[in-house]
């Protein structure tokens, strides 16, 4: 009795794998010269708003404190 | 008997099937399709504050959307929050299980989550004039990785019971339950438009989920570890995830696939965190190692190093504006670099 139980939760379990790889299956894809195109662009697209790529200038820098000291 | 043996049949079918269909779009690499776009510059970041405050391992931390403040857990059973220009702590919230593996602010900015080896995660009001619990989402069995908050009233979990959830802070009850991970969920990250997130888990594996129905989308392989780390390109149509195995790696999402591999011979510690700059050319990735390597997305090169932990970098964040990553560490010190 026991090994039916075994059997029949494997089973679902087995059922459930099947559906799943079935949706996943399904999916449309694009080729990778097409996402790779689109994701060069946005990066591009985008780089002179990065901070982190262009370099902050201290002026604009929240975390630095503009050079408007003098040491005498 | 026979009937497992037919679903095991077309399991093996489908598996094939779905490789295939990847192979066929596979006409080219990212590094191949990136080859003439010019090197990202060397990118040399200083520590512009070291925060200290906490007194042990720093385990997670979270930008607020003003890029201003933040939230970092650490076990000395503490959150606190911190006006990153200043390096003031705003507030200290002391936890009831100071096992925390997480932290999440929200986007409004009124509330912050944690949550841990008690398997719950707590939500806190930093409004109130003393910081108070919301609320304690208990449903897990597991230990609490990852938590981020869609809004003020609604959060999704990533947990040690190989579950993810979206609950409904209010009714303190799981709305949604992700079901699919055969390991423990490590790390989340939302899509820009919210309608879907990905989880990354001890079974070496990412997944694609649709936050309203529950249902798993799309499944990345790739990993031979655990994948720790994870997180969205501003896009919304790539992914980048870290894992014990040493590597980042991208994944897009319309592909199907993985597109390239950020690796090295000479590292060989596990990648812990990792975050975007907000163009997401670079990629910031801390590791087992004490460092911060910091990567080119489209070329696949390391383009620099943040170093200056005494131990493991746990994690790291950019905040909306760009303007500085901050790295945490087991040695209890929040560091930003720009």
């Amino acid at each position: 009795m026991s090994n039916n139980s075994a059997n029949s939760s494997s089973l679902v379990m087995a059922q459930r794998s099947v559906k799943q790889l079935r949706l996943e299956a399904s999916v449309r894809r694009i080729k990778v010269s097409q996402a790779a195109a689109d994701l060069k662009s946005f990066c591009l697209q985008n780089a002179h708003k990065d901070p982190l790529l262009m370099g902050v200038p201290s002026s604009d820098n929240p975390f630095r404190p503009p050079k408007s000291c003098s040491l005498f | 008997m026979g009937e497992m043996e037919q679903m095991k049949k077309e399991a093996d079918g489908l598996k094939t099937q779905i490789e295939a269909a990847r192979k066929a779009v596979a006409d080219t690499t990212m590094s191949a399709a990136s080859a003439a776009v010019a090197p990202a510059p060397r990118v040399q970041l200083k520590t512009r504050r070291t925060l200290k405050g906490h007194l042990a391992k720093i385990y997670a931390m979270h930008w607020a959307t003003d890029s201003r403040l933040m939230v970092s857990a650490s076990q000395d059973g503490k959150l606190l929050i911190w006006d990153s220009h200043s390096g003031n702590k705003i507030n200290a919230v002391p936890l009831k299980s100071s096992w925390v593996m997480t932290c999440s602010y929200a986007p409004s900015g009124n509330l912050v989550a944690s949550g841990g080896l008690d398997n719950m995660c707590t939500v806190y009001n930093l409004k109130t004039p003393v910081v108070k619990t919301v609320k304690e989402l208990d449903a897990h069995t597991g230990y609490l990785a990852c938590c981020r908050f869609l809004s003020d009233s609604e959060i999704l979990t990533a947990s040690g019971d190989t579950t993810c959830a979206l609950w409904d802070i209010e009714s303190g009850k799981q709305k949604t339950v992700f079901l699919n991970h055969v390991g423990d969920c490590m790390c989340l990250s939302l899509s820009p438009d919210m309608n879907t997130f990905i989880s990354g888990a001890c079974d070496s594996l990412a997944k694609l989920w649709d936050v309203r129905d529950g249902t798993c989308k799309q499944t990345f392989q790739g990993h031979t570890s655990d994948v720790n780390a994870i997180s969205f390109f501003h896009n919304g149509n790539t992914v980048i995830t870290g894992s014990d195995d040493c590597t980042c790696k991208m994944f897009d999402l319309r592909a199907d696939q993985e597109v390239i591999s950020y690796q090295d011979a000479q590292l060989n510690a596990g990648v812990t965190s990792l975050a975007l700059s907000v163009s997401g050319r670079l990629m910031f990735a801390g590791y087992d190692d004490f460092n911060c390597n910091i990567w080119d997305t489209l070329k696949g090169e390391k383009v620099g190093v943040l170093s200056g932990h005494d131990n493991r970098v746990s994690c790291t964040g950019v905040p909306p504006d760009g303007m500085c990553v901050c790295t945490g560490s087991w040695d209890s010190f929040l560091k930003i670099w720009n």
